[in-house]
């Protein structure tokens, strides 16, 4: 590379506030972007790449302070402008894409009016000419129907083509630099696929420089150039993506690298009957079928995976299975005997065998309550344990899920890190003793690192106490690492199941083929492979 | 202009003195106690303060008023003077006994019926968003019907009926207040009872009434804390007008309302007296609210 720089960080620091003491987050962060170049920044959860990201930007979040280094923007130098300058530079020369495009939006107006409000604003172009662009870009971006779906509101369009007009909304100025702040981590594998090619491409189409930031290896190793891996605020190793991709040198790349293999020992076949049984489930929401005619069978021991992209149900069976949602045909057998369809019908004891990890550890804890009731509140219920030996189980389960009973027994939630909270959902499906687990999507919101904490913990304690698992996901990998067997859902309906031996190798129904395909590789050719092979350009009704 | 200065100082010492307690509790506590000392802000310290002197005297009335409550003890609106501080009022009681009998039952009526507003309201409310269906419906169709009547024409309407005792009292403002409790508590508690967590506890076979005290009430505190400050004035000023209007609490029992009413011609004569007891509803009124803008600070976990 040898154009000119467009942003040159040096020894940049960042201090966060935690009460009433700062501590530093970002220590000492060198950066160089060349116009037109994409470098990806990745690392775990509290790495600090987002304030490095936002920081580029000048901007430092609340709670927030840059306390060292020079941020230097063309030739601009971002930490001594005024706000007044810096506003007048962001979202016209700078701009952010981020995580959630669906908290981004602002929900009470149209995509298209939230388009032409920075180029109207900056004074770039008047608005007749704002919307021509929105919809020429809409086209670039691979949406369906670019004339019309400007006119619609957030909540009327999918998560991933949100996301794509959010990209497509940070180009309306043509900055010389976008921000992607995970762009794609919170959607599906097909959907991902989708998303990073067009940001790839558009990107490539107006020679835009980005900073790509991401916890997924695989993910940014198809859209950067450069690679920089951070660690607590400090970097790793800055390399080519494909020097870095072929050869790290840092212990700590190559852990990141290792976090993909791990793989649980492979189980004997099932034996006897099973412990939970789903057949011929039919269940509805209102009067639309949501579930098809589905069975699968769970034996103890043994984790079956539900594998399908979002709305194919896959949660809905879990709604099923816990009484949730009665089912208008078919029944739910454990050990033989048929559950009541509704919670309410079901026994204390009933109930105690089902538990259930939900994807979303902020929302799944009471943010009020300390751990001590959190986790203790099964075990007083379900085992009628009170006192002393209540608090002697609660922290035997801490114990279990490696977390210091003394340092954290009396914390509140919102103190714990996400994988630690999730820790402490495992916990409290633990507390009342339970045959079998489901596991709703329990790392699809962490990073890799923390990801593989929780898939260990999760064979361990099947080990330990010969629980089922279900585990739904969308993340292939995590099938790989852990299921036994695998059933695969589209649109309501079982399209395939099996062991996962079988299920991983071909031949596969097309269904299973797109989703296995579209787990991204490591490998910097893989996505201009893969969008060789589908003939077809990018499907638009896989939304 | 000597009045208003003495008010100014008045107030000023009041604030001079949370500052100073606020710094001794800070030296002094230790653990959770002192982290709460540390972070409670000076208008805070000073609602506490105003709102522990109301307290005290309330409690023991007795013992600090100089004359009883209800005794006739010199001539009709006396001049303030050494044996009278606060002169007397029209028949001739002693102004600041009355004044200080008034904090008991003008404060004690009105936190009572706050209090049971916000239970009944607060619980029925949650109960609705959480069940909610024809319970749901039935209930706020009801409450609807009750807020389409003028509060003050349905209070005075209803103590009508059922006599002006201070029972009665307290029910009919704090059922008319219960209404505006169930419509924020049932619309906070819908936002809450979506949560994963609230699945989680209904799927451990969770009662409603452990639902609604464990996992709603604790995340629906920060806008009900705030409410029950504004509520908690508006009980008051309620109380006071009903008392004014004279179906309110009864004499010769002291009441602040009837109190600004029955010396209110004292004022065309250049007297501050009556609007003495207004003063100190007004003093409480600003005081709880200091309070309750910290504790909402607090809950809802705002910063700077």
């Amino acid at each position: 590379m040898t154009r000119d720089v467009l942003l040159k960080i040096e020894g940049l620091r960042i201090e966060g506030r935690s009460g009433d003491t700062w501590t530093e987050i970002v220590k000492g962060i060198d950066l160089t972007l060349h116009k037109g170049e994409v470098l990806g920044l990745i690392g775990e959860s509290g790495a600090g790449k987002s304030t490095v990201g936002l920081a580029a930007m000048g901007f430092a979040r609340d709670g927030c302070r840059i306390t060292g280094g020079t941020i230097d923007f063309d030739g601009l130098d971002l930490r001594r402008s005024s706000e007044g300058a810096l506003r007048d530079l962001r979202g016209a020369r700078i701009a952010y894409v981020a995580q959630s495009a669906a908290a981004s939006f602002n929900p009470a107006h149209k995509l298209i009016d939230q388009y032409c409000e920075a180029p109207v604003t900056h004074g770039v172009m008047p608005r007749e000419e704002a919307e021509k662009d929105a919809i020429d870009l809409y086209r670039r971006m691979q949406l369906p129907d670019p004339d019309g779906i400007g006119f619609r509101y957030p909540h009327q369009v999918s998560g991933g083509q949100l996301q794509r007009a959010m990209t497509a909304m940070a180009m309306s100025c043509r900055p010389d630099l976008i921000i992607f702040d995970e762009p794609t981590t919170a959607l599906d594998v097909t959907t991902q696929i989708e998303v990073l090619a067009a940001i790839r491409d558009i990107v490539r189409q107006f020679d835009t420089a980005a900073i790509y930031i991401t916890h997924d290896l695989a993910v940014v190793a198809q859209a950067a150039d450069r690679i920089k891996v951070l660690l607590r605020g400090e970097e790793v190793e800055e390399a080519e993506t494909r020097a870095m991709l072929d050869a790290p040198r840092e212990a700590y790349t190559k852990s990141l690298w290792a976090v993909r293999t791990f793989a649980r020992p492979e189980q004997p076949a099932a034996t006897g009957k099973p412990i939970l049984s789903v057949s011929n489930v039919t269940a509805a929401y209102g009067t639309v079928n949501v579930l098809e005619d589905v069975s699968f069978d769970i034996h103890a021991g043994r984790t079956v995976a539900v594998v399908g992209e979002s709305g194919s149900g896959k949660s809905t069976a879990a709604r099923v299975i816990t009484g949730l949602l009665p089912p208008k045909k078919g029944q739910v057998l454990f050990q033989g005997e048929s559950l009541p369809p509704a919670l309410k019908g079901r026994t204390r004891d009933q109930l105690r065998q089902v538990q259930m990890i939900y994807q979303m550890a902020d929302t799944a804890l009471n943010p009020k309550l300390r751990l001590r009731e959190l986790i203790g509140r099964p075990a007083q219920m379900y085992l009628g344990l009170r006192g002393k030996a209540l608090e002697t189980r609660v922290r035997d389960l801490l114990d279990l899920i490696e977390l210091d009973p003394d340092t954290y027994i009396d914390r509140l939630p919102g103190e714990l890190s996400g994988g630690q909270k999730q820790r402490i959902g495992i916990a409290r499906a633990l507390a009342a003793e339970p045959k079998l687990i489901i596991c709703d999507e329990v790392t699809s919101a962490l990073d890799q690192i923390v990801q593989e904490g929780i898939l260990k913990l999760l064979t361990r304690l099947q080990t330990e106490f010969g629980l089922a698992y279900m585990f739904i996901t969308h993340d292939l990998a995590t099938v790989r690492a852990i299921a036994d067997d695998v059933v695969v859902m589209q649109q309501g309906r079982v399209i395939e199941k099996g062991t996962k031996i079988e299920m991983f190798a071909p031949p596969h129904e097309p269904y299973t083929e797109l989703l296995l395909s579209s787990v991204p590789e490591m490998d910097p050719d893989w996505l201009t492979r893969l969008l060789a092979r589908r003939a077809a350009p990018i499907t638009h009704g896989a939304d | 202009m000597e009045f208003a200065a003495s008010v100014i100082f008045g107030l000023t010492a009041l604030f001079a003195i949370a500052w100073v307690l606020r710094a001794s509790a800070r030296s002094s506590l230790s653990g959770n106690a002192r982290s709460l000392a540390n972070d409670i802000p000076l208008t805070a310290a000073f609602g506490l303060l105003v709102i522990a002197i109301y307290a005290i005297v309330a409690i023991s009335a007795p013992a600090i008023a100089p004359f009883p409550e209800r005794e006739i003890v010199g001539g009709q609106f006396q001049a303030w003077s050494g044996a009278h501080p606060l002169g007397t009022d029209r028949i001739g009681r002693d102004m600041l006994s009355r004044l200080i009998y008034g904090a008991r039952n003008t404060v004690g009526i009105a936190f009572a019926t706050t209090t049971l507003a916000f239970v009944v309201g607060a619980i029925l409310g949650i109960w609705a968003a959480l069940t909610g269906g024809w319970l749901d419906q039935v209930l706020s169709r009801f409450v609807d019907a009750l807020m389409a009547i003028p509060a003050l024409i349905f209070s005075l309407l209803l103590l009508t009926i059922f006599g002006t005792s201070v029972l009665s009292l307290i029910l009919v403002i704090a059922a008319v207040d219960a209404t505006r409790v169930f419509r924020l508590a049932r619309a906070v508690a819908q936002g809450v009872v979506v949560m994963d967590y609230i699945e989680a506890a209904k799927l451990r076979g969770e009662g409603a009434w452990f639902l609604i005290r464990r996992e709603i009430l604790p995340n629906s505190m920060a806008p009900l804390v705030a409410e029950f400050g504004l509520r908690f004035c508006f009980v008051f000023l309620a109380i006071s007008s009903l008392s004014f209007l004279g179906l309110g609490i009864k004499p010769p029992t002291a009441d602040w309302g009837s109190m600004v009413r029955d010396n209110a011609t004292l004022i065309t004569f250049g007297d501050v007296t009556p609007l003495l007891p207004a003063g100190c509803i007004a003093l409480l009124t600003v005081a709880v609210n200091f309070v309750v803008d910290w504790q909402l600070h607090r809950a809802s976990g705002l910063k700077g």
